[in-house]
């Protein structure tokens, strides 16, 4: 092969007269460059060609992630702008209502994004979307790979990748909305300093150091949190995102079973060029619907909830949707706390502390507990329907269910006053309710799922008719009529019905071809 | 190596004959026509930014630049999936799995590597290894112990301490002192010890409950003067400031997770979530007039912690 200097590569690129290249053998003469440097053809290749099944749940990971894209662009513009302190001043800015009060220099400067930045509003609300759209995507995708059984043996690594980008997420949104120091993120840094205080032995330092002393701190608070929320915890994300890809790749996708499909393949559409157009479509419409969301939809209007002033509270604000339900199990625990000995284990630390401490182990270990109860050690790159896994999907749905009763017990309030009832009676309603209808929902889909395994084994195939048979005695009694090839139930039930009725009753059967045969033994006798 | 072979198998699928293979045809029936209409989306998405660009420049328009930027992207994001998908081979490809683990041997002289060669580096030298791990732990120690520590003070007294003292007047968060004849029957107020005006651990919620003196409980004779009750505001749930004051019940409810306290039984909580009553801050009223504190609060204030009782 003849060597190929950079000279020659530029000389290469750049049309000119004497350049009889065409563009191919350009890019193939740049493709060289870079691989004589790098030898990068052959896993290029292979990463071109991997398979994406075509199917539209795959989908939801891919939100997540450029939802994660917006929020990092979002979020580098606004800290252009934002000034992480807590210093008071006097505000004189473009919003009159609150002219001459005293605000943060965090508040105040938030103001100015929302008023006077030029595009500052819609990124802010962008970046505010962003966070919540980030984290239903991770929500409902993490859904998809529990009901398919994607989690399983090779991928657990990456469920566990996958719940700790969730925790990490919700962290670094509950972060983000403290930082403007208005009225409402106020409130939620006073229940956060107290949910820390709750910790047993250690709580109360823990809360001191980081709020540099006891509540409301030093200042220290806002910059502390800042440089978490920008720095520290998404480089951990893009780390962790970046492992999972990473995993991804290497183990390929799993896919529905279906035509030419197997355990040992994947059909779908290759990375190039099909794939990445696709993909790249997505990130434009996720995009899209930020900033229509962003432009058109107020989120966190902080100007109308105010400084936040240490006796000051808000009302009827439900916090964003990723904390409704740990502000759910802080409503519906019961007044209790334990204390013994001069030492107490506080009554926020049970609903705050405790419970997703636990829910969370239990996402984290979910593959191997199931492995270990199943018994199943196999590699599994096809899905699971999961009508097939009724005891999983039922856990799963009873567990969505139950998340869902504390994301509504947040709201209470609003609901007594909503349906004009007694707060007493919605606050009893949640804290039973919030353990009943778990309950009730699994078994319901437990039982769907069955019946819809039966549908589907049944499906193309007849119910077998009934016949009613007048005996001698003139009693009517309902038959199932003879069984025969491609009868649903002809496996289950077979050679139920006594061959002697079936050859009384067969005639007819064939004369009337529709679903009820009526024939009486007398009359048959009598023919 | 596997690999290779399923490489090999996507390059003859897609590449050996492009004439008579199925897959490699496109699922537009009129690619022409397509490519009009993907390249129209991307002409509009360029106007659309075009326009958002003038509004941003003649002053801005949150409402109108987000419907822009999003028609825009909309606009580009169909198109590249409408270019993705049509005009491109339809499909379907098939890659082959490699097995992920390793084969036997190759673990083996994994192992071999890590273990036998790392044996004769490592394993006689296990004084030193042990040295490092002290020197590395004791930098752990340092950095999880004193630099952590250095973060901010430790837990102190003003977890149990308030500004209120025997004597100090009750003042709103103008530093304006409270007389007797400040409050009707059935009103409430947030206070603050004088000179602590706007604090977190001193704000405190002054309640007229009534004209008389008002017991709340036995031991509590002499601390409602006049039907002047005061209670910490800070909820013994989760911190939130209590701000509402029923006067037909009686009650205080905190706007957080709505637990209500019974202002005439020591503010015991008797719906929701909370814990603990209130605890109350012993009231008298001076020769002048003015609401003064006969000590601190009964209790600490706030929600629970684990040294709370000690
Ligand atoms: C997982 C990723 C992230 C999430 C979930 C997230 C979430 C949030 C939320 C909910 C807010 C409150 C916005 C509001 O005022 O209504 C916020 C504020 C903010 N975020 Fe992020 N964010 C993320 C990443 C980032 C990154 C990477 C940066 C910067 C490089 C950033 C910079 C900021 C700034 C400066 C603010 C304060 C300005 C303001 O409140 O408007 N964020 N974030
Ligand atoms: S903070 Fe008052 S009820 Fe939770």
């Amino acid at each position: 092969m003849e060597k190929l200097t950079t000279k020659d590569l530029l000389k290469n690129l750049k049309p000119n007269k004497d350049n009889k290249l065409s563009p191919q053998e350009r890019a193939a003469n740049a493709g060289r460059w870079i691989d004589e440097r790098l030898g990068a053809a052959k896993g290029g290749r292979t990463f071109f060609n991997k398979i994406f099944p075509d199917h539209w749940s795959f989908m939801l990971g891919e939100i997540a992630l450029y939802s994660f894209v917006v929020l990092l662009v979002t979020g580098v513009f606004l800290s252009l702008y934002f000034d992480p302190s807590s210093t008071m001043l006097t505000y004189h800015g473009s919003y009159k209502p609150l002219d001459g009060t005293q605000v943060s220099a965090a508040y105040n400067s938030t103001l100015a994004i929302s008023f006077n930045v030029r595009f500052g509003l819609l990124v802010r609300q962008m970046h505010h979307w962003g966070a919540d759209i980030f984290l239903g995507a991770i929500a409902v995708h993490m859904c998809r790979i529990f009901f398919t059984g994607a989690f399983r043996k090779p991928r657990e690594i990456n469920w566990i990748v996958g719940v700790t980008l969730l925790i990490l997420g919700i962290v670094n949104g509950f972060l983000g909305y403290s930082l403007p120091d208005d009225l409402i993120s106020g409130t939620g840094l006073r229940i956060m300093f107290s949910v820390l205080e709750s910790i047993p032995v250690v709580g109360t330092h823990l809360a001191f150091w980081l709020f540099g002393g006891n509540y409301p701190g030093n200042g220290v608070i806002i910059p502390r949190m800042y440089m978490l929320h920008i720095l520290v915890i998404p480089a951990i994300i893009a780390g962790l995102v970046g492992a999972h890809l990473f995993m991804l790749v290497r183990q390929k996708h799993t896919q529905f079973p279906g035509k030419g499909r197997t355990e040992h393949n994947v059909v779908g559409t290759p990375m190039w060029p099909g794939f990445m157009f696709k993909t790249q479509g997505f990130l434009f419409l996720t995009v899209a619907v930020l900033a229509l969301l962003g432009g058109l939809a107020q989120i966190n209007p902080i100007w109308q909830y105010g400084q936040y002033f240490p006796y000051k509270v808000s009302y009827a604000v439900q916090p964003d949707w990723y904390m409704g339900w740990l502000d759910g199990a802080l409503r519906i625990m019961p007044s209790w706390e334990i204390s013994a000995f001069g030492y107490m284990i506080p009554n926020q630390f049970f609903p705050s502390i405790l419970f997703p401490g636990i829910a969370f182990n239990i996402f984290i270990i979910w593959p191997f507990l199931e492995a270990r109860m199943t018994k199943d050690r196999d590699i599994h790159n096809l899905l699971d329907r999961p009508r097939d896994r009724p005891k999983r999907t039922a856990v799963g749905t009873g567990a969505l269910a139950f998340f869902f009763m504390l994301f509504f017990a947040s709201s209470t309030d609003v609901l007594a006053n909503y349906l004009s009832v007694s707060l007493n009676l919605v606050l009893w309603f949640f804290r039973i309710a919030t353990y009943v209808v778990p309950i009730v929902v699994a078994l319901v889909t437990y039982k769907i799922c069955i019946e819809l395994q039966l549908a589907g084994k049944n499906a193309g195939r007849r119910k077998r008719f009934n016949v009613v048979i007048r005996t001698e005695e003139g009693e009517y009694v309902a038959q199932k009529s003879p069984a025969r090839e491609g009868d649903m139930d002809v496996l289950s039930e077979h050679g139920e019905i006594p061959l002697e009725l079936n050859d009384r009753v067969s005639h007819v059967i064939r004369q009337s071809a529709d679903s009820i045969g009526v024939e009486s033994k007398k009359s048959k006798t009598t023919t | 190596m596997s690999t290779e072979q399923n490489e090999h198998h996507l390059k003859e699928s897609e590449i050996e004959d492009p004439q008579s293979d199925e897959r490699l045809r496109l699922l537009a029936k009129d690619p022409k026509q397509m490519e009009i209409l993907i390249g129209i989306l991307f002409v509009v998405a360029t106007i659309f930014f075009v326009v958002m660009m003038v509004v941003y420049v003649k002053g801005s328009q949150t409402q109108l630049e987000g419907g822009l930027m999003a028609a825009g992207f909309g606009c580009l994001g169909v198109g590249m999936v409408a270019w993705g998908k049509y005009l491109m081979p339809k499909g379907p490809f098939v890659e082959e799995r490699h097995q992920l683990a390793s084969s036997k041997e190759e673990q083996d002289a994994f192992a071999d590597v890590l273990l036998g060669r790392g044996k004769i580096a490592i394993a006689r030298r296990s004084a030193l290894g042990k040295l490092l791990s002290i020197a590395l732990g004791v930098f752990g120690i340092f950095t999880l112990g004193p630099l952590l520590r250095s973060l901010g003070p430790n837990p102190d007294a003003s977890l149990k301490k308030t500004a209120w003292k025997k004597g100090i007047r009750a003042v709103t968060i103008n530093g304006r002192p409270i007389t007797v004849n400040d409050i009707a029957v059935g009103g409430f107020m947030t206070v603050f010890p004088e000179g602590d005006e706007g604090s977190y651990s001193g704000q405190t919620l002054l309640i007229r409950a009534g004209s008389d003196n008002i017991t709340t409980m036995s031991g509590r004779e002499s601390w409602g003067p006049e039907g002047y009750l005061a209670y910490s505001k800070v909820c013994t749930h989760a911190g939130c400031p209590i701000s509402l004051y029923q006067q037909e019940t009686q009650q205080l409810l905190c706007p957080c997770h709505q637990s209500l306290f019974n202002v005439l039984t020591g503010a015991e909580p008797v719906f929701g979530p909370a814990p603990r009553p209130l605890p109350q801050l012993p009231l008298y009223i001076d020769s002048k007039g003015f609401l003064r504190a006969q000590g601190g609060f009964s209790y600490p204030i706030g929600p629970g912690y684990w040294e709370i009782g000690s």
